[in-house]
């Protein structure tokens, strides 16, 4: 099958981003970048001809097997379904559901909140708001992972749930969530940060890295 | 799933679009289960995980389509509900919009229903992806529901519309409705 190369749209330093390009690491997946800048142009996501890959005018979006596909878990979840190897889900459906529990609250119950939108509402409160919401969610899953955690965030292999984990601690960072509470989260983000696709999907080696913030 | 297993319990709220959503995907399957209300909702966006379970420990009827494209079309249609339209506008981000949150609600789901109205004119059939009941329409009828309760002008959003009519005839959709619930209050039961 001559099939094209997968082209991922995506911005060095969106979490969405990130968490596919793990997965396609993880995976073994070669693919295209176009870059896609969220600030410059007033967001590059509004442009006209992105609206024609991604009517959702997000990052990331991914191109493969003759479709465009938009949302992290959407295609994470396709990766795996069409590249079984190396898993991102357990076999046992009790851990897998942990693992999408744990996926789902970042995805749906920590980003969404402090992503870039709600921030330009946020005005002057932006950093306190983002820090708020980032705790908060990062109490409640360290309470989790208490029960969950191996080696990583689900038992001892890697899985959707460490591949939402990574960036979202990058943007708590970012904010300057103070991490002291998490000690959990931080063994497991350091864990992972030691992991080949970890390192080369990171937002400090990408195409659109700006130079000052290359590593 | 051993048939010695206890009911499952669903802690849910009446009209939590996240709490309905589950509760179709249990009528669907013909889970039996005890609710326990909730008034204060935790909303940690998980319900997704939720119906997952239950798709791969009750296969029957299929949430999921068996083509890998379409599966994927329907876990886009479901995730951009769920994580790029409803917590935007839930409970702790309307209460910092104040006097606004009418219309940031608006806006928000305004915003999200053109891009989801535009995604299904290519996928959509009877329902959101084709012609089967998929996670996609779990999400979609609670989030017109409250699209409804924001007054959100429906007009430019016919498909999504259509959709959630046909998908309001189904039997699973009607007993998990809002007005249905045990804890629904005496003014707005059905």
């Amino acid at each position: 099958m001559a099939s094209e190369k997968p082209i991922l749209y995506s911005y060095f330093r969106s979490s969405c981003s990130w968490r596919v390009r793990i997965a396609l690491a993880l995976k073994g997946i070669a693919y295209d970048v176009v870059p896609v800048n969220l600030l410059k142009d007033g967001g590059q996501q509004f442009s006209a001809e992105f609206k024609a890959v991604n009517p959702m005018q997000q990052v990331p979006a991914l191109k493969i097997d003759g479709i465009t596909l938009s949302q992290s878990l959407a295609i994470i979840h396709y990766l795996e379904d069409t590249c079984p190897n190396p898993r991102l889900l357990p076999q046992d459906l009790k851990k897998r559901a942990q693992v999408r529990m744990i996926a789902d609250h970042i995805v749906s119950g920590i980003q969404p909140l402090q992503n870039l939108s709600i921030l330009k509402q946020m005005g002057e409160k932006k950093m306190e708001w983002a820090q708020n919401c980032i705790a908060s969610g990062f109490q409640a899953l360290e309470q989790t992972l208490q029960h969950t955690a191996g080696r990583y965030c689900v038992g001892d292999e890697v899985s959707m749930a460490d591949l939402c984990l990574v960036p979202q601690v990058f943007n708590a960072e970012r904010f300057k969530v103070d991490m002291g509470p998490y000690p959990t989260i931080t063994r497991i983000n350091k864990a992972l940060l030691e992991l080949e696709a970890f390192k080369v999907s990171h937002p400090s080696l990408q195409p659109d890295t700006p130079a000052e913030l290359r590593a």
